[in-house]
């Protein structure tokens, strides 16, 4: 789960690591008033979205008045901000944060991250932050039973380029950092750029998190900076209701059980000449009223021409999720092919209760034949909408 | 013959009394040897009552004491799931299949940290289990769908290990033991560990290995079947076809390049094992 900036930079303030004093605002209102509360003659107005590239894509400004501040929160607010990271579609912006304007004397990067392969955090660094020039990348990985040592993050700070009087601040700092990560119960964290000030303070001036869904229920505070805003509608639904929602750009849409049930059917549509709308994937333990839901979802795409359902029982069983499809499709009053392919527990019972349906179905036996049917009858069905 | 399991395998349900562990537990009993294989449950709570006619004990520990059980599977939901695995390896278990899904990273990495050194192997967590058909079903595969033979498979992906076994079918070919080595970032055996033992088995005569997508598990497998591998192995990988991602793509190109035999269909896989092991091939063993 993604974070916003102004949230990141809560969470670092928490565990010690230093940040620009500043707050969220959602008004040209309460910018004016966060300037006024944090002094000073400039300040920086950013917008909020989840989504890196900000600054190239003008979404930090520098204010050196009140009435600058207003100017720039009123342009900013309402307005759709694209960076590579969020597609042509881009993010509307929301929410601001305006900070205190640090003029930086010198910039660097920290990141960290789990490394599936080494099985601990990796914590990497390097000399330059914010899009300039890459330099040598050091990484060091993490003990988890002993944290990040003085003499490692000593060490990863003389590589970067802190001199010797800086140390205690860096070090301090990158234990900091490495607590808030492990406690927070954190999948990736950045520090882009960390900075050294012109009056010798070391900040962190940008603050990217993403944390462990699988540790939410252990961690309310974070769990609570989720922005709905933020995220694709169909997406948030399923991920409220247990599933995983992928979407695609085409017209067939797929119903699943299983992540690599769910790329192969991905892979064997393509193969066909097709391009899938999206893929819900139910996981292991379904019930029917899951299946059902998640086959609502799947209708609910508004160019789909046709749906594949590839189910292989294990922990759900094909009955089950043939009672769920059936009464599914009979409220939404089906209009658009359904292939459906069933194998593993209980397939006989599951291909005998859509038999006596009523149902259009069309039945596969195999994965590629399943496609294949998807792909042609999407092909023969008018595209919604056109006449 | 088959690897890590085999109707011998003395097995202990960890969450035995929870709705999964009860349902699968019975499953798994039901299940060629099952009966005599699945020996003891553990819950702190329930210890001295007995579920199904299998004694559940308060502790691993116990349970291995009592039974002589040298496996343990675990439904224990995702809080205490990692703690489950922490008290099979301290009861020295010699394999642990955690089935749990969600189980949160962290806890995995301290998990995996307090192994070093030790000799229990860990499979999983969010697998399917393992099968060695005919013999013994430990996890949530539905049984019906492997049959007994000499090819060996891996899979990251639970479903893709019953869809390859099901094609197998289709050609008569049966396997010898089944292994889903789960799709968590951190986790246990990965393909190369379960590779080695396919190929020191002599009732194993060709392996499919089914990978993903993240870390770099089959790219090393590869250089290693490359290296040391005596037998056939075929690879896939889901999301290689021309538009999926460039991982997938990549990690196929490196399994092509080290020897393996692949395919970015995933309709081939059986029929492409089919055609390396000889027309006249007994799938009996």
């Amino acid at each position: 789960m993604h974070i916003h900036e102004h949230q990141g930079k809560e969470v670092l303030r928490k565990y010690g690591v230093p940040v620009p004093r500043g707050h969220a605002c959602f008004s040209p209102d309460e910018a004016v008033e966060a300037a006024a509360r944090l002094g000073g003659r400039a300040w920086v107005v950013k917008a909020q979205i989840h989504a890196g590239g900000k600054g190239q894509a003008g979404g930090v400004r520098r204010a050196w008045s009140a009435a600058e501040v207003r100017r720039h929160a009123g342009e900013l607010l309402g307005t759709t901000l694209r960076t590579p990271q969020t597609g042509p579609a881009g993010r509307v912006v929301r929410r601001l944060l305006v900070e205190e304007s640090v003029e930086v004397e010198q910039a660097f990067y920290l990141g960290m991250a789990v490394d599936r392969d080494a099985r601990r955090v990796a914590l990497t660094a390097s000399g330059a932050g914010a899009g300039r020039a890459p330099q040598k990348l050091h990484r060091l990985l993490v003990d988890p039973a002993a944290g990040v040592r003085a003499a490692e993050a000593d060490g990863i700070a003389r590589d970067i380029g802190f001199s010797g009087r800086q140390l205690p601040q860096v070090r301090t700092l990158v234990q900091n950092l490495y607590q808030a990560f492990d406690a927070c119960d954190a999948a990736r964290a950045e520090i882009d750029p960390l900075v050294l000030t012109r009056d010798g303070r070391i900040l962190a001036l940008g603050a990217s998190f993403d944390f462990d869904p699988s540790a939410l229920f252990r961690q309310p505070e974070i769990a609570a900076m989720r922005d709905p805003h933020e995220e694709d509608p169909a997406e948030a639904e399923a991920w409220r209701a247990g599933f995983s929602y992928t979407p695609f750009g085409g017209e067939i849409g797929c119903l699943v059980n299983g992540a690599g049930l769910a790329r192969a059917t991905t892979d064997a549509i393509r193969l066909h000449g097709g391009v899938p709308a999206h893929v819900l994937d139910v996981g292991g333990g379904a019930t029917a009223e899951q299946v059902a839901e998640a086959f609502r979802l799947v209708l609910r795409h508004p160019r789909l021409r046709a749906v594949l359902v590839n189910v292989f029982g294990g922990l759900l069983k094909c009955d089950v999720a043939a009672r769920g499809l059936i009464a599914a499709a009979r409220e939404a009053a089906l209009s658009v092919p359904l292939v459906v392919r069933m194998k593993g527990t209980n397939e006989t019972l599951g291909r005998t209760l859509l038999g006596q349906s009523g149902l259009a179905i069309i039945h596969a036996d195999q994965i590629d034949e399943a496609a294949g049917f998807a792909v042609a009858s999407a092909l023969s069905t008018p595209r919604p909408g056109a006449h | 013959m088959s690897i890590l399991v085999n109707k011998h395998t003395r097995v202990i349900t960890q969450g035995i009394t929870g709705k999964a562990g009860q349902f699968h537990t019975a499953m798994c009993r039901d299940y060629g040897n099952g009966r005599k294989c699945f020996v003891a449950g553990v819950n702190p709570r329930k210890a001295g009552k007995s579920f199904d006619g299998i004694p559940v004990f308060g502790t691993v520990a116990e349970a291995r004491a009592e039974t002589g059980a040298t496996v343990s599977v675990i439904y224990v939901p995702p809080p205490f799931a990692a703690a489950a695995i922490d008290e099979a390896v301290d009861a020295g278990l010699e394999l642990v299949v955690c089935i749990t899904q969600g189980i949160p990273v962290r806890d995995m990495i301290r998990t995996r940290e307090r192994m070093a050194g030790r000799r229990t192997l860990l499979l999983g967590p969010n697998g399917p289990g393992l099968i060695t058909p005919d013999e013994i079903k430990i996890g949530i595969m539905p049984g019906h769908v492997f049959q007994r033979g000499r090819i060996g498979v891996v899979s990251r992906s639970g479903t893709l290990a019953y869809e390859v076994a099901s094609q197998l079918g289709r050609f008569g070919i049966g396997q010898s033991t089944v292994v889903g080595v789960g799709g968590d970032a951190i986790g246990g055996l990965g393909c190369i560990d379960v590779m080695k033992m396919f190929n020191d088995d002599p009732r194993t005569d060709a392996v499919i290995m089914v990978g993903d997508t993240g870390g770099s598990d089959e790219e090393s497998c590869a250089q290693w079947i490359c290296e040391h591998m005596q037998k056939p192995v075929v690879g896939f990988v889901a999301g290689a076809v021309p538009g999926g991602g460039e991982g997938a793509r990549q990690t196929l190109a490196v399994m092509k390049a080290c020897g393996l035999h692949v395919t970015e269909n995933p309709a081939e896989i059986g029929e492409l094992l089919a055609s390396l092991v000889a027309p006249d091939y007994l799938p009996f063993d």
